[in-house]
């Protein structure tokens, strides 16, 4: 799907700057926007070794168990099957946690250690698992209580009341969180998980 | 408001220390090993995010994105969404930072307060940047089968941004 979605972007985008004579631009893209790429993961990677670190001795803590005790209700719906008080879990947990409070940099790293526990749960190296495609599901849904950034730039437009969109927010991510569930269910039941027996 | 969102990181990194610190744990040292494993990870992720955002800033300067939100105006009067926001529902699951300035753009042509403004904040506030967290999260894994997720993930977004329309409407009116 991404092998598609990618050549489309930038094919389709060629073509249409040919007819539109913005060459120049696309060029500059190609040139510029790679390196945006790694200036990003840098910045990243400060975040994401300060967040793998402080992750690894919680749960030498054993905090993230509590954690995941805690979410378990609501966790549990989502990921049937996985062991409740094994490390995925605890990290699926985590990230829920850090995704609530709105900490989005402390969400991807811990979001990227769930994914590792995922695999290692794997047999099929290389395809996702069902589990997997809702923990992505979740991750690409807001689960963010107190959009904080949408709040300041609203204040700074000379909002009266930035806040004041709050419920609709809600109602809006949990319609999105819900149907996005549904989705990652239903459709998972319908794609192939490999091709097993294609194996000679 | 603002300043309570400075207390939770300080306060749950003291947690996360005085928790390890009481239950024994070699703090540093623990911290010290999965600070290396967030580094390769780190790296793992890189290749997926310099190839999703070169494809993300190639179909933005060619003008295909605005080219595409054009045509697209009948599906957002269909879904009730006002045509202004079209840029943001499109380009909002592919890039952070291009979604946010068409979003500042959105507040500083319409009132925060307006219903456009309004709508186009719920959105920024209830989806996130799908296909970044797709490229990194199954990029650090080398998942190349996603199967059901992309769908799955643009089905969420749509159905937040139908009902961030419907949810201004119903809270403010028009």
């Amino acid at each position: 799907m991404m092998n598609y979605i990618f050549c489309a972007m930038i094919l389709f985008g060629i073509v249409v700057a040919l007819l539109c004579g913005r060459m120049e631009a696309v060029s500059a893209a190609l040139m510029n926007d790679c390196g945006a790429a790694v200036e990003m993961v840098i910045t990243l990677t400060g975040t994401m070794c300060l967040w793998c670190g402080l992750m690894k001795v919680a749960e030498k803590a054993g905090l993230t168990h509590i954690i995941s005790r805690a979410l378990s209700p609501l966790t549990r719906l989502a990921f049937p099957g996985l062991d409740p008080a094994g490390p995925a879990m605890g990290a699926i947990s985590m990230n829920i946690s850090a995704n609530l409070l709105g900490l989005g940099n402390a969400a991807t790293p811990l979001g990227l250690n769930a994914m590792q526990e995922l695999n290692k749960l794997s047999s099929t190296p290389g395809v996702a698992t069902n589990h997997m495609a809702m923990f992505v599901v979740l991750n690409t849904a807001a689960l963010d209580l107190l959009p904080t950034t949408v709040g300041l730039l609203r204040m700074q437009a000379g909002s009266a009341a930035p806040f004041d969109i709050l419920p609709a927010v809600w109602l809006a991510s949990s319609a999105s969180v819900v149907v996005g569930v549904l989705l990652a269910k239903l459709l998972g039941h319908f794609t192939p998980k490999e091709k097993r027996h294609a194996k000679p | 408001m603002q300043s309570l969102n400075h207390y939770i990181l300080p306060a749950i990194v003291s947690a996360f220390l005085l928790f390890g610190l009481l239950r024994g744990v070699a703090v540093f040292d623990v911290f010290l090993e999965g600070a290396r494993e967030g580094l390769s990870t780190a790296a793992r992720i890189l290749p997926s995010l310099v190839g999703l955002m070169t494809a993300v800033g190639v179909f933005k300067a060619s003008g295909a994105m605005d080219l595409l939100s054009h045509g697209l105006k009948p599906a957002a009067d269909f879904l009730g969404l006002p045509s202004e926001v079209m840029p943001l529902a499109l380009l909002r699951p592919v890039s952070g930072s291009g979604g946010m300035a068409i979003y500042r753009d959105i507040l500083q042509n319409h009132s925060p307060d307006s219903f456009v403004g309004r709508v186009a904040s719920v959105m920024m506030g209830s989806t996130e940047t799908t296909f970044y967290t797709i490229a990194v999260y199954y990029g650090a894994v080398g998942i190349r089968k996603t199967r059901h997720t992309l769908p799955a993930a643009l089905g969420a977004d749509l159905a937040g941004f139908v009902f961030s329309s419907l949810a201004v409407l119903w809270f403010f009116g028009r």
